[in-house]
């Protein structure tokens, strides 16, 4: 197929590709994570390595990377048997790596940060310079001596990359780098990534988003469940045909039908709410409103206010100003277990530690939340048999795979687990649902599942409030959207009416855009 | 570099057998230590664990001064083993103890010598404010300013102790008593006296509200709600305060509580056993408790029978102390080599030790 992209594949003809991976295979005590894997990647090649959570994407990687070694399988980079001893080794033959999750200290600058990363000397002024010109150049805009707890996480994930160009990379692998980023600064990074490649580096993108594999990259290799399913051009595939693909079956598009919205059910009146971490985003002059039947979905990314939001509605902490209504009454002094009583659930964005307590059977993590409205306690004498009862009904509604009701949390899958979190709000009738990050790191059977049962839900009359950093699952499901960014947040639109332009500009904390 | 992983998987039966096995290693570093010191280290444990249950010279009298030190043990380790659960620290039980005792003495000597049967009840409760004045102190610091419970309640031990001595030297001595320092004897004041229950077995009214206590807090803390919430806010915070546990709370409630259950084991202290209140009233309850309450797993059950283990070792070492001539402080010594290989074994059976790579 011509390439009809003029920033792509300028040296892709070369002969002998950069790096190929030839039959490795790693295992873990009991499950094969890599199993045979062939993978070969050209100069200036964007290549994507799609896969859903598990599919043994991360252990590839970071054999690439040096941080694991395989069983067996060999690698070869520039022809090369390529065999790191560790991440320094990798780097020193040209291999970046972007991790999904930033190792950053928020208290140091941009630039103390970068210098703590690097192998070799260097000198202070040359090295601010070459940031400086670096960052510059990729439209990557960076200023070495901002402190990094002030920066967006855009901007941090900047410092990552340019920590990684500094290297002068032949291979630069990006885990799941959008993630975290919102439209605009998605179209910022895909910029720069063509940029790169235009040069001649050669970029794997880790992704199971399927839209934008499809716009950056032309090949996609597919892993399932550890092995190579398809190395595909993704130009001769829609959307769908790669989801099944990485899924290995059709999943089920979610349901959505027409309703109405009843009386208001939730309403918040000027709150404010401080952040506990003191590089958190504290919420401010919070106004919103939310109807029965109503499934609102709050957007942006994590940091800016989610967690105190949460907190704030939840009843966790108690806003440090304003007030929360329920149904008309002033419920802003309430905690976690009166606001239950009324019908209030949520389900915060850590399932463990969090949702549930890891070393804890099912049967006791149903009393974190179930205790008063299920009656699992008389006199406050825990009723064993009644747990017991509502787990396994929470199991088998939800379809949650477990061996028994008394499991460890911390033995389930993140989409059991999170299967068995819901299931365990949505079963107590909720009057007003708060989730966040309903899907975060549950594969896409089990995300079609908690999508749907939270729309059952909301055509029952619940009022739901969907906070997500997953846009596609807000445009989804949600019958309204707003944007929760910087602590503050926007009028919300009805969804049917939002293109994702007027979304990236409401992310971008665009408040003149009413 | 030394890296702590942690373990996958654990066996239930491991958690019960490293206390048994803690105080096997204890006998034998704990016997060359005594080697060391010039004693036959067999005779020496002998002396220790076997002699006051089963000597026929020793028995009688050893077997019931076991329950007299083991019930301020187990209630004291009681009422810590809440705390150590959700992860708040009391080290400071001596103090409570001691405060438990002045303030419940304080009653019954301000009354003295009128007899009620409301006194003794009336003492029992005087001792719990006291503890649990003591231990709101470091409650309240942690609460509204953050301080570190560990230290202030450790420090409020010897602010106790001074207390203590100005109490015993000063307002709380004995005026019938020729200037010494020391109070009245209350265990010979009918009213507030702290008797045998039966005669000869040591057992007073210390010894069965220990009994009883073990009782209520074990289904306190497996069967209620409150225990539940301990639990859980030792393991997962967020999601006690999801549950609408309120941390700070809980701080004040488990300070106070093993406040409490302290300073009543310094109510039946003073009143049975010490019968006055003197400058070294205090022999270090509060603090061997901390070991008896790891020894037991913070479970009651088994914090009862690891005291009276604890209580066997302070009988066994008075015995060694004046049969073999061995030193206080060795046995000091032997007593925390128990808590040394208690945690130590805790650790290497949760975590694997691994060499990092790099």
């Amino acid at each position: 197929m011509p390439s009809t992209r003029p920033l792509t594949g300028s040296r892709s003809r070369s002969s002998s590709p950069l790096i190929s991976v030839n039959g490795i295979t790693k295992s873990f005590s009991n499950t094969l994570a890599n199993s045979n894997i062939k993978l070969s990647l050209n100069n200036g090649e964007i290549h994507a390595l799609l896969g859903e959570n598990g599919a043994g994407k991360s252990t590839l990687v970071k054999i690439i990377y040096g941080l694991i070694a395989p069983d067996s399988g060999e690698m070869k980079l520039s022809g090369q048997i390529f065999q790191p001893k560790n991440p320094r080794d990798a780097r020193k033959n040209g291999i970046g790596m972007v991790f999904q999750h930033f190792s950053l200290f928020n208290a140091l600058s941009v630039f103390e940060n970068i210098a703590i990363g690097l192998d070799e000397r260097f000198e202070t002024a040359s090295l601010k310079a070459r940031i400086t010109s670096l960052s510059k150049n990729y439209g990557l805009p960076l200023n070495p001596d901002d402190i990094v707890g002030n920066l967006s996480v855009g901007q941090q994930q900047r410092i990552e990359i340019v920590r990684c160009l500094l290297q002068n990379p032949k291979l630069l692998i990006m885990d799941e780098p959008t993630s975290v980023l919102n439209p605009l600064e998605v179209e910022q990074l895909f910029y720069t990534l063509k940029k790169l490649a235009s040069e001649g580096t050669s970029i794997l993108y880790i992704s199971h988003k399927l839209a934008e594999v499809k716009d950056l990259c032309k090949r996609a290799t597919v892993l399932r469940g550890g092995k190579v399913v398809d190395t595909c051009n993704t130009h001769d595939f829609s959307a769908s045909e790669l989801a099944e693909l990485m899924v290995g079956n059709s999943i089920k598009p979610t349901v959505k039908l027409n309703r109405k919205f009843r009386d208001i059910v939730l309403k918040l009146e000027n709150v404010y709410q401080d952040s506990e971490d003191p590089f958190g985003t504290s919420i401010r002059n919070l106004n919103l409103e939310v109807k029965g039947g109503e499934i609102l979905g709050v957007g942006g990314v994590s940091g800016n206010g989610q967690d105190e939001l949460m907190t704030a509605l939840s009843g966790e902490l108690p806003p440090r100003k304003g007030k929360i209504f329920f149904k008309g009454s002033d419920i802003s002094l309430l905690n976690a277990e009166s606001r239950r009583a009324l019908g209030i659930f949520s389900a915060p964005e850590e399932r463990l530690g969090h949702a549930a307590c890891p070393s804890m059977k099912l049967s006791e993590n149903v009393l974190i939340t179930c205790s008063k409205t299920a009656k699992l306690t008389k006199y406050g004498i825990i009723q064993k048999k009644s747990s017991e009862e509502i787990t396994q009904e929470i199991i088998n509604k939800f379809d949650v795979k477990t061996n028994s009701t008394s499991s460890v949390a911390s033995s389930l899958s993140g989409g059991n687990l999170q299967k068995f979190v819901i299931g365990r709000e949505l079963l107590q009738n909720p009057k007003l649902l708060i989730i966040n990050q309903p899907t975060w790191g549950v594969d896409a059977s089990a995300a079609a599942f908690i999508r749907q049962a939270i729309i059952g839900l909301a055509e029952a009359g619940t009022a739901v409030v969907i906070i997500s950093q997953d846009l596609d699952e807000l445009i989804e499901i949600s019958d309204s959207f707003t944007a929760l960014v910087g602590g503050r947040i926007s009028d919300p639109k009805p969804m049917s009416g939002l293109k994702i332009r007027d979304i990236g500009q409401m992310m971008s904390g665009a408040m003149s855009y009413d | 570099m030394i890296k702590f992983v942690p373990r996958t998987k654990q066996s239930p039966i491991t958690s019960a057998i490293i206390p048994v096995l803690a105080v096997a290693f204890t006998m034998v570093f704990g016997g060359i230590l005594f080697w060391m010191l010039g004693k036959d280290p067999f005779e020496t444990i002998r002396m220790i664990f076997w002699d006051p249950l089963m000597n026929e010279t020793f028995a009688d009298y050893a077997r019931p001064q076991i329950l007299v030190k083991a019930a301020p043990l187990i209630l004291i380790a009681i009422g810590l083993s809440f705390g150590f659960r959700a992860n708040i620290w009391n080290i400071g039980a001596e103090g409570q103890f001691i405060m438990g005792a002045i303030f419940s003495g304080a009653l019954g000597l301000a009354v003295y010598p009128q007899e009620s049967f409301l006194l003794f009840p009336s003492m029992i409760v005087f001792g719990i404010i006291g503890g649990v004045f003591w231990a709101s102190i470091p409650a309240l610091l942690r609460t509204y300013f953050n301080t570190n419970e560990i230290l202030v309640s450790l420090m409020l031990v010897y602010v106790a102790e001074q207390v203590l001595a100005a109490a015993s030297i000063g307002f709380l001595r004995n005026p019938e008593g020729a200037g010494f320092p020391g109070s009245r004897n209350l265990s010979q004041y009918p009213s507030a006296a702290n008797l045998e229950i039966i005669s000869g077995t040591g057992i007073h009214w210390g010894v069965a509200t220990a009994l009883i206590s073990v009782i209520f807090f074990y289904i306190l803390l497996y069967k209620h709600k409150f225990g539940f919430q301990v639990s859980l806010s030792g393991m997962s915070p967020k999601a006690a305060r999801l549950s609408g546990v309120n941390p700070k709370f809980l701080v004040i409630l488990c300070l106070a509580l093993s406040g409490g259950l302290a300073g009543l084991a310094g109510m039946f202290e003073l009143t049975g056993p010490a019968g006055q209140i003197t400058i070294d009233f205090n022999v270090g309850y509060g603090f061997t408790a901390i070991i008896v309450a790891f020894l037991g797993r913070l479970n009651p059950i088994g914090i009862l029978f690891s005291g009276i283990l604890m209580a066997l070792t302070y009988v066994g070492g008075e015995l060694t102390q004046f049969m073999l001539n061995l030193p206080a402080a060795a046995i000091q010594v032997f007593q925390g080599m128990l808590l040394f290989f208690l945690l130590s074994m805790d650790l290497l059976v949760n975590y694997k030790i691994k060499l990092a790579r790099w």
